[in-house]
């Protein structure tokens, strides 16, 4: 599954991502690894970007790169 | 002795500079705000410290011209003490940058800051653990406040007085293994410690491993073996496995010395639901920003008009008593006119809104309107992240081409810097107001404002078909909401106002006297002719072009001077309407100031400003076109 694919208010868990070495060191960097738990707290209309919860804060990732976020439903806590 | 401050984006480091050193690092509510280092000496305990402001960084690897700045610093200049600002309400995150820095081996201190926002959100840290587990001192910090920025330089003083070397914190075997051997390979001569360097070979750093390829080529044929091991064990890339390490080891920590007691919900949770709804959050945003420029033209044209009028009397009196014929005359009542289009033009826009814009920046909500208008923004080809440019292009050209460093791509930052200089700023908003509002109705100034984002929407279009898009989209952080000092604010303003004083009205007022002496050796109508096939094909006198070409100084100056060059004191007896508008199109659009031709080359180079400034003339000449035809056609 994608994260582009969750509905708001949803806890994933991240598996992996589908992207280059460029975009997977900047999802790193600000602390979205594989085995982290997100929340999707909202989205922007217009096809805007997603706002997500993880470790306690708060991230807003456009649609592109949620597209390239490979998760899994499950329950987990995201702090 | 030397401190640095790294951390963060937005953990403020920028805060607690200002504390110590007096306003200097620009601050907000949001990443990216310093993006370049600032340094300042302060005296501590009778001893003069230099300090050391680096750009946040979420790591040592960094991926935007603003984060690569740390390690180029620590890898190029002697540090004594790290200060490591971390924010306690996101410790999880800042404890993976401490654990790189643990690697450097150098003197350091924790300031863990934001306690009281930690304590509000209901987090219990546990300090004396903390520092026991990383063996580093750690205080406690409120830098907002002031709270505990003594104690912390104090500490730092005696940790690098003494020198002490902080251990790393031990990774997995295998890893450990990986960078014994790498560091087998390297010669020592680095101010980067030779773990540090295996480690940023390991994760690629683009900066390490050039250094090393020259330096140390035996260390990359050992990292070769390395990584193939590793990348075997543990079945993911190599480049990623220390980052995860990091990751697990701060996760780790934190579960040990964080407990969360009871969270309240406040006001800041709540926000959110207004300022982001999917209806209403635009409507905020339409109402918040025709609030903001209500109040910044009610405040302003209520000062504007009796200034202008203090200055006219003085004039006057200038006039009456050198006469108005001798070339001293003509000069002074020339740097006269200057000093009044800083005091009575600029100044009164300038400073209500650099207070609003303060006011925003800290509060936290640029960043919603990034949220809000990125899926917009991708139709011109551009991220949210633009968003700030061009609400900053509305005051001024200056700091929205300066603030398109917060963009990773080169490409993103041309576009975003050609499209920022096509806003009207608040001096050509003079232009529209004084000729268009005030003799033909603000109707029509509307009209040229809603044409201008019309034709920057179709230039957006157009540049971004012709640049490949490579940038992956927005990634922002949304920092919390915080309820902004009034001396933060106002501090910030001042700073920003006293660039203005410094570098921007000295021109002005040179090129009032410039001006002058041209008029007194009757060289004006040389310049006319050189821009008479624009103004001959727009329909315009051809007495227009002096005051087109000093436009390019400040762009108020060309309405001001329109005024003399013309010879009358009403304009509607030397211009018809469509010539107005015609000529207010053309000055909106043509060739940004001086001041954002000097940005523009420092941000983007000598050859994208000259690209920039054609791009403009060019839109500005068919701008001006098309509103004459238009114009022509309804009126």
């Amino acid at each position: 599954m994608r994260l582009l694919e969750i509905g708001n208010g949803n806890f994933v868990r991240v598996v992996g991502f589908d992207g280059g070495h460029h975009m997977q060191h900047k999802l790193r960097q600000l602390g979205i690894l594989p085995g982290d738990c997100i929340r999707v707290v909202r989205q922007a209309p217009f096809g805007g970007p997603f706002l997500l919860e993880v470790g306690g804060r708060e991230i807003a990732l456009g649609r592109r790169i949620a597209a390239r976020i490979l998760v899994e439903e499950t329950e987990c806590v995201s702090s | 002795m030397r401190f640095v401050l790294i951390g963060q984006p937005n953990c403020g480091k920028s805060t607690l500079f200002n504390q110590v050193a007096g306003y200097k690092a620009e601050t907000g509510n949001f990443s990216g705000t310093t993006v370049t280092y600032t340094a300042s000496k302060v005296r501590v305990s009778g001893q003069v410290v230099e300090i050391v402001d680096l750009p946040g960084t979420y790591s040592l690897a960094g991926t935007n011209p603003a984060e690569r700045e740390t390690l180029r610093y620590l890898a190029s200049n002697p540090v004594d003490v790290i200060i490591n600002v971390v924010d306690a309400t996101h410790l999880t995150q800042g404890l993976g940058l401490t654990l790189e820095l643990l690697e450097l081996q150098r003197p350091m201190v924790i300031a863990l800051n934001m306690l009281d926002e930690a304590a509000r959100i209901g987090l219990e840290i546990d300090g004396p653990r903390l520092q026991q587990r990383l063996g580093v001192t750690v205080m406690p910090l409120v830098a907002s406040k002031g709270r505990g920025v003594r104690n912390l330089f104090v500490s730092a003083l005696r940790i690098g007085e003494d020198a002490i070397l902080p251990k790393r914190v031990r990774y997995a075997r295998d890893l450990e293994e990986a960078v014994s051997s790498i560091v087998a390979g390297l010669d020592g001569n680095s101010l980067l410690s030779p773990d540090a360097l295996a480690i940023k070979l390991l994760e690629e750093d683009p900066q390490v491993v050039e250094m090393i390829s020259e330096a140390a080529p035996n260390a990359i044929e050992l990292l070769a073996i390395s990584r193939m091991r590793l990348q075997e064990a543990r079945g993911q890339e190599a480049i990623w496995v220390v980052g995860a390490e990091r990751h697990g080891l701060a996760g780790n920590l934190v579960r040990e010395v964080v407990k969360q007691g009871e969270r309240r919900v406040t006001w800041r949770d709540r926000l959110d639901s207004f300022f982001l709804h999917p209806i209403g959050g635009y409507l905020f945003l339409f109402i918040i920003l025709l609030l903001f420029f209500e109040v910044i033209y009610g405040l302003g044209s209520a000062l504007e008009t009796p200034l202008l009028n203090l200055f006219l009397v003085i004039e006057a009196q200038l006039i009456a008593w050198l006469g108005n014929s001798s070339l001293i005359a003509q000069v002074l009542v020339g740097s006269l006119q200057g000093v009044a289009g800083g005091v009575a033009i600029v100044l009164p826009y300038l400073m209500p809104f650099l207070l609003g814009l303060g006011l925003m920046e800290d509060i936290g909500y640029l960043p919603r309107v990034a949220f809000l208008m990125d899926g917009l923004m991708h139709r011109i080809g551009l991220h949210g992240k633009a968003v700030v440019p061009f609400i900053l292009g509305y005051g001024c050209n200056v700091p929205a081409v300066m603030s398109t460093r917060l963009l990773e791509e080169r490409r993103d930052r041309f576009l975003a810097a050609a499209l920022a200089t096509l806003v009207p700023c608040a001096a050509r908003l003079a232009v529209v107001f004084g000729l268009v509002a005030f003799y033909l109705g603000p109707r029509i100034a509307l009209g040229i404002y809603i044409f201008n984002l019309f034709v920057i929407a179709l230039t957006g279009k157009i540049i971004s078909s012709l640049l490949p898009e490579d940038s992956p989209g927005l990634i922002l952080e949304m920092p919390i909401y915080r309820l902004p000092t009034l001396r933060t604010v106002t501090q910030k303003a001042w700073f920003r106002i006293k660039e203005f004083i410094v570098e921007a009205w000295p021109i002005l007022i040179l090129g009032s006297v410039v001006l002058a002496i041209l008029n007194y050796y009757d060289f004006a109508d040389w310049f006319n002719l050189i821009i008479r096939p624009i103004t001959w094909a727009l329909g315009l006198p051809g007495e227009v072009g002096v005051p087109l070409i000093f436009g390019i100084l400040r762009k108020e100056l060309s309405l001001i001077m329109l005024r003399q060059a013309l010879g009358v004191s009403n304009f509607a007896s030397a211009l018809s309407p469509v010539q107005m508008i015609t000529f207010t199109v053309f000055v909106v659009f043509y060739v940004p100031c001086l001041a954002t031709l000097a940005v523009l080359r420092r941000e983007l180079g000598n050859r994208d400003m000259l690209l920039i400034a054609g791009l403009t003339v060019i839109i500005a000449f068919f701008g001006a076109l098309a509103a004459r035809v238009v114009a022509l056609l309804v009126m």
